[in-house]
């Protein structure tokens, strides 16, 4: 029998994909395994990340080695990617929808696609800028203006009433995420937007209605799954997103915000600053409890990303 | 007569007929959903533009020719080493994934139809999904640590192409699946075999969309900071050639770190890297566009 050469090396380059998830996985839970079995659950809803004295002698609790008074609970993270990440879901939604009724059929499509590089290269710049971006110019235009301003303005409002805060902090952080994750929203959108059948379309003007009211009837309930699944997908990106939050959240520990000017963190932003003085740890546990971040991260991302797919794939969007 | 009766009773409602009325609410409403149709165009723009501009601004007095020609140092300096690193780890990355992405995005459009082929994609999809600061992680636990590589070049190509694989996979399965099935019959109607017409008929047909998935594939990788954080490590020299055991600088590096100093030395610095980066990644996508759309006007290459 012929060898199927051609085939077989197909097979083997392309399960590289499905192998590299798989051994993300394996090797976190691994890694992880000590600090997993002394954490338990309720690192999860704990709040309290202490490194412990670092200049003292282990002590073994348990049968694990830790540092005298080190404590790992990362409920404050928790709190603080949820947050940011919904509160930018709720400021990237409508502006996405806007945009992309705006570019696949509020204006000619002539000028659609230069117009439309606008969007498209927003999705472009690199998260890094975004961050120095929000650092040199929002920051400080949000803590010494827009923020002083709301928390008088809707001192009414629980959450938005409160200490106006410095600037970095949770709206910052989901102004920035949304900034990031509208382009995302939006191509899709304009996409499947350009996919709809135009007879349901003429349908919804031969009676009467004008084009902004087809779409808001006809064209957007039908793209009920789409949006459903673009926006879960969006909130992947925003949960997991390191470098901006990390530049204009503030990196609050141990703090629960009590309004949405507060300082907070996220998982993504933590492992990247913290790896360093996790280091400091001669028990080697703090950094296995932040590998353990890491692989609650991951899990729920792809749990976020298997979800969001399933509803995209119902709907039939590539 | 019997026509007078009829226009008499018909032509006084013909002549003025009824007009339809929009009511009050709904003219407000549509006046309130196009104010927020164009805003929320004009936001995105303007969003675009003050990132453009704030980091054009903030550069602008550090754009010489000392970035070019020296080496940072703790706090200023010029960009030499971490230019230099930036286009080695990127093309390094590209150099790693190109070949494995392709061949997985073959796959994909030739074989892909069945529940592995659906399998796969539904896994990449995911892994496109997972955050590049754990990507980093993973890299610096397995590579850094377990294999004792410490931060070096090495770490920090792999962990980028495990990062990029999903993307080229999924644009190269695009543009192949774009050409229609009867040129792969008439090529198998001819004798070919199946890595013939993958090679000879099918990628040079796809060459410029799956380019114009590599320009993407690059912008993205020159951009990315959190996976090489831990991976790559930092210099402030330039690279000598050691693929491990020797850290390597990179312009994101520079834009977040120079940026926490207390010196508008560092500040500048920080911001001439900010603008290279958003200067090269712009431009590689850019250019990837007017490749793709000078190819289909040339040729009618397959979108």
């Amino acid at each position: 029998m012929k060898i199927p050469v051609f085939r077989t090396a197909l097979v083997t380059t392309a399960s590289f994909l499905p192998i590299s998830l798989l051994l993300l996985i394996i090797f976190l839970v691994v890694y992880s395994w000590p600090a997993i079995q002394y954490n338990q659950f309720h690192f999860l809803w704990t709040n309290d990340w202490n490194l412990g004295n670092l200049y003292g002698n282990p002590v073994t609790v348990n049968g694990h080695q830790i540092m005298p008074g080190a404590k790992y609970g990362i409920w404050f993270l928790v709190v603080g990617t949820v947050a940011s990440s919904v509160l930018a879901m709720l400021i990237a939604m409508p502006i996405a929808i806007g945009a992309a009724y705006f570019l696949s059929e509020g204006i000619r499509k002539t000028w659609a696609g230069p117009l439309s590089l606008f969007v498209d290269l927003l999705a472009a710049i690199p998260s890094v800028v975004y961050g120095l971006w929000g650092y040199a110019l929002l920051v400080p235009l949000f803590g010494h203006t827009i923020f002083p301003f709301m928390a008088t303005t809707f001192s009414f409002i629980p959450f938005l009433n409160g200490e106006a805060g410095s600037g970095y902090g949770l709206l910052t952080s989901a102004f920035v995420l949304a900034v990031m994750i509208i382009p995302l929203i939006s191509a899709t959108l304009r996409e499947s937007i350009l996919m709809t059948e135009p007879a349901l379309k003429e349908a919804g003007l031969s009676l009467g209605l004008n084009r902004l009211e087809v779409f808001w009837h006809i064209v957007l309930p039908k793209l009920r799954t789409v949006l459903i699944g673009v926006g879960i997908l969006a909130l992947g990106r925003a949960l997991g997103e390191t470098m901006a939050v990390l530049m204009v959240s503030g990196n609050a520990l141990n703090y629960l915000p009590n309004n949405i000017y507060a300082p907070i963190s996220t998982m993504a932003a933590f492992i990247a600053s913290q790896l360093d003085s996790a280091l400091q740890d001669p028990t080697n546990m703090a950094v296995e409890a932040l590998s353990e971040i890491a692989l609650v991260l991951l899990l729920i991302t792809v749990v976020v990303n298997i979800a969001a797919r399933m509803m995209l794939w119902m709907a039939k969007v590539r | 007569m019997a026509i007078n009766v009829l226009e008499e009773q018909v032509l006084p409602k013909m002549s003025t007929p009824k007009k339809f009325k929009v009511s009050l609410w709904r003219r407000l409403m549509t006046v309130f959903a196009t104010v927020m149709v164009i805003g929320s165009f004009v936001f995105l723009a303007a969003m675009f533009l003050s990132i453009i501009v704030d980091v054009l601004i903030h550069a602008w007095p550090a754009l010489n020719i000392k970035l070019l020609t020296d080496i940072t140092n703790g706090i200023g300096g010029g960009l030499k080493n971490a230019i230099e690193g930036s286009i080695i780890i990127s093309l390094g990355s590209l150099l790693l994934a190109a070949p494995i992405g392709i061949s997985a995005g073959i796959y994909l459009s030739e074989h892909g139809h069945g529940n592995a082929g659906k399998l796969l994609r539904f896994l990449s999809d995911v892994l496109v999904g997972v955050p590049s600061i754990v990507l980093g992680y993973v890299g610096y636990i397995t590579m850094v640590i377990y294999l004792g590589w410490q931060f070096s070049v090495a770490a920090g190509i792999i962990t980028l192409t495990v990062m990029l694989l999903p993307y080229i996979a999924r644009s190269t399965e695009l543009a192949l699946s774009n050409i229609p099935l009867s040129v792969r019959e008439a090529g198998y109607g001819l004798g070919a075999g199946e890595g013939r017409i993958v090679f000879k008929i099918l990628l040079p047909g796809a060459a410029p969309a799956i380019m114009t998935g590599l320009f993407y594939a690059v912008a993205l990788s020159m951009g990315e900071t959190a996976p090489l954080l831990y991976t790559a490590g930092w210099s402030n020299y330039m690279w000598t050639g050691n693929l491990t055991k020797e850290p390597i600088g990179y312009l994101t590096y520079v834009i977040w770190t120079f940026i926490n100093e207390p010196f508008a030395e560092s500040h500048m610095l920080a911001f001439a890297a900010a603008f290279l980066i958003t200067a090269g990644v712009l431009m590689l996508i850019l250019l990837g566009r007017w490749y793709m759309v000078r190819a289909q006007r040339r040729m009618g290459a397959y979108r």
